[in-house]
């Protein structure tokens, strides 16, 4: 066989159903104290520093890192089931989720001792926020085509560039960035990028909110004017960021935060139809509920391999490529299905209020954190087409 | 999927590389292939593999039976292996011995019913009834008025019409007209029409699922052969993203029917939790199929429209799977039904329950 693909039925060990009830039991209060809105997607409370702190006060961030470095050395499943129970409640999560998912891990991998004991505590309080500074005006996808500078100096280097589409750069306290140290060679169009850690609200950043097609403003132009970041704030190896850059994409790429990031109009949808559902809404659901299944099987199968120590980097490009087009058709069957709920139905204004919300977030699912296009392209790659 | 650890695929993938290759086997317009196929699996006991020993089988785990099914989907195995295994399996639920030689379910829909009488005799039409033409029995569950029961019928006593599915195999209507069985029994409790027709999915979603890898597995082997604008198709990117999308919906298959059959294989009871995996899987399965093997064709162009290519063994097949036990229409209302049941709030917690 070419292709030895794997998706193992995984199941999650007990731990992880005690951990999940406690989860739940945790947002359940939180709801109550009103905190958040579960049933509300589209609301300014996304960036909740307090609920941050007390989601690090139960020891859910940073959970599968080494105790000295604040963590739990728990294992990936369980910390897939908090994130699995987050983004079905709509919490907000924004403070914390990239720092938790990425920024963190690279920290631990390639920052220096004094660094990862300075600010690998502080994400696991929920302290810090982190964002990811990758495209460039002129350069997305094409990642390792990035202009961006960082020119030698005294103890560090000056950074002088712009990044774009920075989600949460207006609130972060770091960013975690690859900058141009030396030009790419003709053996090696990805040489010469360095990957960074940038102490933001610092001079010579300067951050410009971009509103977008939902009328959130999440992310950023980042400018930076001779910007000087020290020698220890440097992430592995100079000039080689390309040799980083893979091997975390699976931890990446195959959450459950890549199916479910519109999974409220779902809920909302069988909220409407009631107990006794016509043929039509029926199948629709039917189809749709195996759909999520399947995805969240093969997502926790592959948090297993992760668990089992593996790279399953083609695995976790398939549930990314997968689950991101679901979620962003997910809006628009739902919508089908409800063209015909009873007008009676007494959720039917929150639920028109979500797909609203739900349709113009779509567009971004397929093209965020790598397009369905780059993954395919990896697919392709681990099929040995290219 | 890797190359396998278990005794009984291997066996079952060395008997099926050795006489079901499937070149071989389409080039033989005879069909004297069959016999020798079926023989060297009935001698390795794997027709009857969900048989205890002591009721003429060889008493293989439902986890491995299943892995056996997958790997036959990878073949495209037309002869009843799936539809003995799934007899011989419900006659083993009631205690009842299996005989020798081809065995088939009625009924094969879930719309379909036979009935009990008070004589203990059987009746009723069971529709699209896979291989029912070259069976000798059938394992046959019918609603009686004290509940379920389990009966082995001899395939003479039947009135056949024989019919072919999309794929060419035989899915066929059989009528019993008050057919006394050769053995009956009351099925166990909790074993209903709905158990046998999730099982059967199952086994299909397996199948199908095994079918896709193949049709994945052929379509990369001639995207990398076929030149077309003087270079391999395989460096187009457009063939590339297609095969992407096969591999997911291969992916998707796999992980689907194999996570359903684990939670079978390990379950006490078909409980909501078993009910949404089994039918996932063959709502899931089947959506796949669909999809996947357009692609497969588009990619093989006009030489896999041909009765000479061997990918119609496959992609035909996964089509035609989808209609037995339930097809995906089917399935996604009752699951949709039972979400509804449910309530919203308690579908999340069905979907995270494992």
């Amino acid at each position: 066989m070419t292709a030895a693909l794997r998706f193992d039925p995984i199941r999650l060990p007990e731990k992880c159903e005690q951990l999940r009830k406690e989860v739940r039991a945790f947002l359940a209060e939180e709801i109550a104290a009103g905190t958040f809105d579960p049933h509300q997607p589209n609301r300014e409370d996304t960036d909740a520093p307090e609920f941050s702190r007390r989601v690090g006060a139960k020891g859910w961030l940073g959970m599968t890192w080494p105790k000295k470095y604040g963590g739990q050395e728990r294992s990936f499943l369980e910390r897939y089931v908090v994130t699995e129970e987050m983004r079905v409640a709509n919490a907000p999560t924004r403070r914390f989720f990239v720092a938790d998912r990425q920024s963190g891990p690279v920290l631990l991998k390639y920052a220096p001792e004094h660094v990862k004991m300075d600010i690998l505590p502080r994400i696991c309080r929920g302290e810090v926020c982190f964002a990811i500074g990758m495209s460039e005006p002129n350069s997305g996808s094409d990642l390792f085509a990035a202009k961006t500078r960082a020119t030698r100096t005294d103890g560090g280097y000056l950074i002088n560039g712009t990044k774009i589409w920075t989600s949460s750069a207006h609130i972060a306290d770091y960013m975690i960035a690859i900058f141009r140290t030396s030009p790419p060679t003709k053996e090696n169009r990805r040489h010469g990028l360095t990957q960074f850690l940038v102490k933001m609200k610092q001079p010579g950043i300067k951050v410009n909110p971009i509103g977008q097609i939902t009328g959130q403003y999440e992310f950023n132009e980042v400018v930076f004017t001779d910007h000087f970041i020290p020698d220890d704030h440097v992430l592995g190896e100079v000039d080689g960021a390309w040799k980083q850059a893979t091997s975390e994409l699976a931890y990446e790429r195959s959450g459950p935060e890549r199916f479910l990031e519109t999974y409220y109009v779902l809920t909302e949808l069988v909220r409407a139809v009631g107990p006794n559902p016509d043929t039509r809404s029926a199948e629709g659901i039917g189809r749709l509920v195996a759909q999520l299944h399947t995805m969240r099987r093969m997502s926790v199968s592959v948090a297993g391999m992760l668990e089992a120590g593996k790279e399953p980097v083609v695995e976790a490009s398939i549930v990314k490529d997968i689950g991101t087009v679901w979620e962003q058709q997910l809006p628009h069957r739902v919508r089908d299905l409800a063209a015909f709920v009873e007008e009676t139905a007494t959720n039917r204004e929150t639920l028109e209020r979500q797909l609203d919300f739900a349709i113009k977030t779509a567009p971004k699912l397929t093209i965020q954190g790598g397009t369905t296009e780059v993954l395919r392209g990896i697919i392709a790659r681990g099929l040995g087409l290219r | 999927m890797a190359e396998s650890d278990n005794i009984v695929v291997e066996t079952a993938e060395k008997i099926f590389a050795d006489l079901a290759d499937p070149q071989t086997i389409n080039n033989d317009k005879q069909g004297t292939w069959q016999a020798p196929l079926w023989q060297a699996l009935s001698e390795a006991g794997l027709p009857l593999a969900w048989v205890p020993d002591d009721l003429g089988g060889s008493g293989a785990s439902l986890a491995d039976g299943f892995a056996l099914l997958n790997a036959a989907g990878r073949f495209a195995v037309a002869v009843p292996l799936a539809e003995t295994m799934l007899a011989g399996w419900l006659l083993a639920q009631a205690k009842i011995t299996s005989p020798e030689g081809e065995m088939t379910v009625l009924p094969a829909s879930p719309k379909d019913r036979i009935t009990l009488d008070a004589d203990g005799a059987l009746s009723g039409r069971a529709r699209g009834v896979p291989f029912a033409k070259s069976a000798k029995h059938f394992a046959v569950l019918a609603h009686g008025k004290d509940g379920f029961s389990i009966a082995l019928v001899a395939a003479a006593k039947a009135r056949i019409e024989a019919g072919l599915n999309v794929g060419y195999d035989h899915s066929d209507t059989v009528t019993l007209d008050k057919v006394q069985p050769l053995a009956l029994k009351a099925a166990p409790k909790g074993l209903d029409q709905t158990t046998v027709m999730l099982m059967g999915g199952v086994a299909r979603s397996l199948q199908i699922a095994g079918a896709l890898e193949s049709m994945l597995d052929i379509s990369v082997r001639y995207s990398n052969e076929r030149v077309a604008f003087e270079k391999k198709i395989s460096k187009f990117q457009a063939v590339q993203h297609n095969l992407a999308r096969l591999a997911g919906e291969s992916a998707a298959a796999l992980a689907a029917a194999t996570s359903a059959a684990d939670a079978i294989a390990n379950a006490t009871s078909f409980d909501d939790e078993v009910y949404l995996e089994a039918a996932s899987a063959k709502i899931r399965c089947a959506e796949a199929a669909e999809k996947g093997g357009a692609i497969a064709h588009q990619v093989h162009g006009a030489i896999g429209f041909t009765m000479e290519h061997i990918l119609h063994r496959y992609s035909l097949r996964a089509l035609a799977w989808r209609d037995d036990f339930g097809s995906e229409s089917y399935w996604a209302v009752e699951l949709g039904k039972l979400v509804a049941d449910r309530g919203a709030d308690e579908l999340w917690p069905l979907v995270a329950s494992r």
